[in-house]
């Protein structure tokens, strides 16, 4: 009976602590949850960027710890597809241009701003003497093969054809076999100068040199490795900050060190970046609390947890998310094509609440296609003030546009699926949605499809969803990288939706309007008014942002919204 | 013996075989492309980057190229890691694995035992109650609760060994192998406690007690021997699952492993990564499988694996 007794003080003891110890991850735990205030929450943004002064000296050991969310596929630049390869990109290759502290585009293997025709569609660029890392110049000839490598369809590269087509001259025809890579609209002048002519005038043209796939290749070097090419850091070649090591092509570690042949190396203040790959959000909190990790992302339950934290930042991204109505589904028209229920849907859910509540990841709420803080017209002006706000939360003009709906459907209630993602914020995300939809549209009633996201590619190329949650981040800094997915037949269009006069807009400004900056906003504008205004083709929901714990002495990160997440060439360590 | 062994090998191999149809058929239903970018590439592109990757071909033609490579002990390129050959992907990855799983395997089983003993030896006593307790914690709490509670009391609270990752030798490998130790611990645990009091109240027992055998006598050459084979059993397959299977505790200490692959290359549709560590795993759990029947022999004579005159 004794024995009996202490067994069960024993047990109760495990427990209780087993129970303490899962509260124990958190030293905020008093700290009050959102109060769904928008102000707070804009003042706290502004005030929880990074360190980027540059106030105190440099640290003699200048050694830095990360992590990244997941291994590197492939580091070959008209190869790579993903963001962890892009991000090793912008820091250890450079291309004509790079973006700076300031995230704008300027000269970087180019010694000069380019020369640009007055037609708009041949842009010479005078390189500047660099280096690869192999100590032999980085010229002209370097761009013209990476270029040609890249739309040659037998590189298979994603993004080349992707980024060239319809902007550099010949560029569709040569990734659609039929015309010799040869006749692409790049060419040598001379060994320090490169010459583009493109198929219209493109005026984002330069914001894309800073981008991977338009980076330099060494041919010799490139085909002297064959198919071994970048699969290891002994395969590469650098003219960027620094240079990849300790990479074994699968490993989920790696080390950059400081290029000290990059043009640009006596501003360059890190020796080494040890990077490791940590997929769990919470393992990378302790990482970084006991001092192995200098910044770590901090994302699903955690977010809510770390974001009053003295050394919680909070990074606003450009990428957009929404619902996308899919107006015909297996042949036949869904409730969705008709513009009073899709109204009616994208006006009854409260976004404050979800990006404050349920996100709680400093993610603002979305009336808009086109992010903040992204693209800005010939006077610096956001392209969101000239736009405005569309569809916003208003449950009474939800419900007008439902009993309409309906009746034009001649329904009384309605069965509709939303197909949204696996992971454990898109569950308590898609549950918020059913809830609001359901409590504001008297007769709805919705249907959860959470799938892995190889599953909702292949449901959305065939149209198979009604509602479907999706997003889009930009590649390059222009409105269009957003706009251009709804035209009809658009890569991302897949829901059936077609406008005439959105798509000439759209048009226009690839064409008449290319050189003209402000009517070429204005149409933008206008566009997106059509597209979520009058017909409420998909319903913004959130722009994202990300929540990292960063140690106050790791300086000068620069985060990019587009392209690449981060540079580390300015960064440093000042008073660890 | 030889001829036996001959047979389970030549056995092992179609069985093998039978697992890599059925995988590669199965994974032909997945949904999805394994082409990444698939919806960024126009139709000449798609066809160019599906040749490259040979599955622009019908499925049989397909699955008869896999065949003759697999022969030739070739699992394909990756197509997530581009250029790099899932031979050479499960190399790299295999090792931390092996590691842990080898250390939470001997350590849990040995513990497991020496309780599991200890609990029978004093039966219905204090140590019977703690060990047994102790037991249905370990079957009852899946290894990544472990996992967490030993990296933030040990590692993040008390500082004595690495939080996680795999750059500090030995010392990262302290927490994944005692996290997964609890599993095999309390199962061997558990089975010895078992099988021991059943054998320690037979007849042969009483006799060998009359006949005066100490303690240490009766329970290491007669009842633990004897204890042994319903756990060997059940240890088998799960020292192929701990090597293979070991994905969330990988996850918490982010430790480069296999299980951590197998799962990443299910969600991108990796299918020659998929088809390589279906095929290793298979192929461990085979092999286990194999050394268990082998174990029966040695630990039980009257279990005889050629068949014969007994």
């Amino acid at each position: 009976m004794k024995n009996k007794k202490w067994l069960l003080l024993m047990a109760l003891t495990l427990v209780l602590s087993m129970f303490l110890a899962a509260c124990g991850g958190s030293k905020n735990e008093d700290k009050p949850a959102a109060d769904g205030d928008d102000k707070d929450n804009e003042e706290a943004t502004e005030e929880k960027q990074h360190p980027k002064d540059e106030d105190g000296e440099p640290d003699a050991e200048q050694v830095l710890y990360l992590a990244e969310s997941a291994a590197i596929p492939s580091v070959d630049s008209s190869i790579v597809e993903d963001q962890v390869g892009f991000n090793v990109l912008n820091n250890i290759n450079e291309g004509l241009y790079r973006l700076n502290q300031e995230n704008i585009a300027e000269p970087a293997m180019a010694a000069e701003e380019a020369e640009v025709s007055e037609d708009g569609l041949t842009y010479t660029f005078k390189l500047r003497d660099a280096m690869w890392s192999d100590e032999t110049p980085v010229t002209a000839d370097d761009f013209v093969y990476a270029w040609q490598r890249a739309i040659d369809p037998a590189t298979g590269s994603p993004y080349g054809p992707f980024m060239m087509s319809g902007v550099v001259k010949n560029a569709t025809a040569i990734s659609e076999e039929k015309m010799e890579v040869s006749e692409l609209g790049v060419k040598a002048v001379d060994e320090k100068t490169f010459e583009v002519t493109l198929e219209r005038p493109v005026p984002y043209f330069l914001s894309l040199m800073s981008f991977g796939t338009f980076y330099p290749l060494k041919e010799e070097f490139v085909t002297s490795k064959a198919d071994a090419y970048a699969t290891n850091s002994e395969n590469l070649l650098s003219n960027g900050p620094f240079v990849l090591t300790k990479w074994d092509g699968t490993g989920d570690s790696w080390t950059y060190v400081k290029n000290e042949h990059y043009w640009d190396a006596e501003n360059v203040k890190l020796d080494e970046i040890h990077v490791n790959v940590v997929k769990d959000s919470a393992t990378a909190v302790k990482l970084y609390q006991d001092g192995k990790l200098d910044r770590a992302g901090v994302s699903g339950d955690l977010a809510m947890q770390y974001r009053d934290d003295a050394e919680a930042v909070i990074q606003p991204e450009t990428s957009v998310f929404y619902f996308k109505f899919n107006q015909e589904r297996g042949g036949e028209k869904t409730p969705l094509a008709n513009e009073n229920i899709r109204k009616a849907i994208a006006k009854a859910f409260e976004k404050n609440d979800m990006a404050d509540v349920v996100l709680a990841n400093g993610s603002l709420p979305a009336n808009f296609l086109v992010p903040t803080n992204f693209a800005f017209d010939e006077d610096e002006k956001d392209f969101r003030e000239l736009s405005g706000d569309h569809l916003e939360y208003n449950v009474e003009e939800a419900q007008e546009h439902w009993k309409k709906g309906l009746e034009e459907l001649g329904v009384d209630s309605l069965k509709l699926e939303i197909l949204g993602g696996d992971t454990e914020l898109s569950k308590k995300m898609d549950e918020y949605f059913k809830s609001q939809l359901e409590t504001n549209l008297e007769g709805l009633s919705i249907s959860l499809k959470e799938v892995p996201f190889s599953v909702r590619l292949d449901l959305d190329g065939n149209q198979d969803y009604d509602i479907q949650v999706s997003g889009w981040g930009p590649d390059f800094q222009d409105p269009i990288s957003f706009l251009d997915l709804f035209v009809t037949d658009g890569t991302n269009n897949l829901m059936s939706y077609s406008n005439p006069e959105y798509d000439k807009l759209i048009e226009d400004s690839k064409g008449e309007l290319a050189l003209k900056p402000k009517e070429r906003y204005e149409a933008f504008a206008k566009a997106e008014k059509i597209l979520l205004d009058e017909d409420a083709a998909i319903a913004p929901i959130y722009q994202r942002g990300l929540i990292f714990l960063h140690k106050p002495y790791f300086k000068g990160l620069v985060d990019h919204p587009f392209g690449a997440d981060y540079s580390y060439k300015w960064a440093y360590i000042s008073g660890k | 013996m030889v001829k036996y062994i001959g047979k389970r090998i030549v056995y092992m191999f179609i069985t093998l075989m039978l697992i890599a149809t059925a995988s590669f058929f199965l994974m032909q239903t997945l949904p999805g492309s394994p082409i990444a970018s698939y919806n960024k590439l126009n139709d000449t592109q798609k066809a160019i980057v599906e040749k490259k990757y040979g599955i622009d071909k019908p499925k049989p033609v397909q699955y008869a190229i896999y065949m003759k490579n697999l022969a030739k002990g070739d699992l394909g390129t990756s197509f997530v890691f581009k250029g790099k050959s899932v031979n050479d992907l499960l190399a790299t990855r295999l090792k931390p694995s092996l590691i842990l799983g080898a250390q939470a395997m001997v350590f849990g089983t040995i513990v497991g035992i020496l309780l599991g003993m200890l609990a029978a030896l004093k039966h219905n006593t204090f140590w019977d109650y703690g060990s047994t307790f102790f037991a249905i914690l370990g079957i009852s709490i899946p290894s990544f609760v472990f996992a967490s509670l030993l990296q933030y009391w040990i590692a993040s609270e008390w500082h004595l060994l690495p939080v996680g990752l795999w750059n500090d030798g030995w010392k990262s490998s302290v927490l994944p192998s005692l996290a997964l130790a609890m599993g095999p611990l309390a199962l061997s645990a558990r089975f010895i406690r078992t099988e021991m009091i059943e054998v320690l109240n037979s007849d042969y027992i009483i006799l060998a007690k009359a006949k005066g055998a100490n303690g240490f006598e009766i329970a290491f050459k007669h009842a633990f021997r004897n204890a042994l084979i319903p756990l060997i059993t059940v240890l088998g397959p799960l020292a192929a699952g701990l090597v293979t299977g070991s994905l969330v505790v990988e996850q918490i200490f982010a430790i480069p492993g296999i299980g951590e692959q197998f799962v990443s290359s299910i969600m991108t549709n990796d299918h020659a990564t998929i088809m390589g560590t279906t095929l290793l795993f298979s192929a461990f759990l085979i092999l286990v499988i194999f050394i268990v029947d082998i174990l029966y022999g040695i630990i039980d004579p009257r279990i005889r694996v050629a068949g014969g005159k007994g």
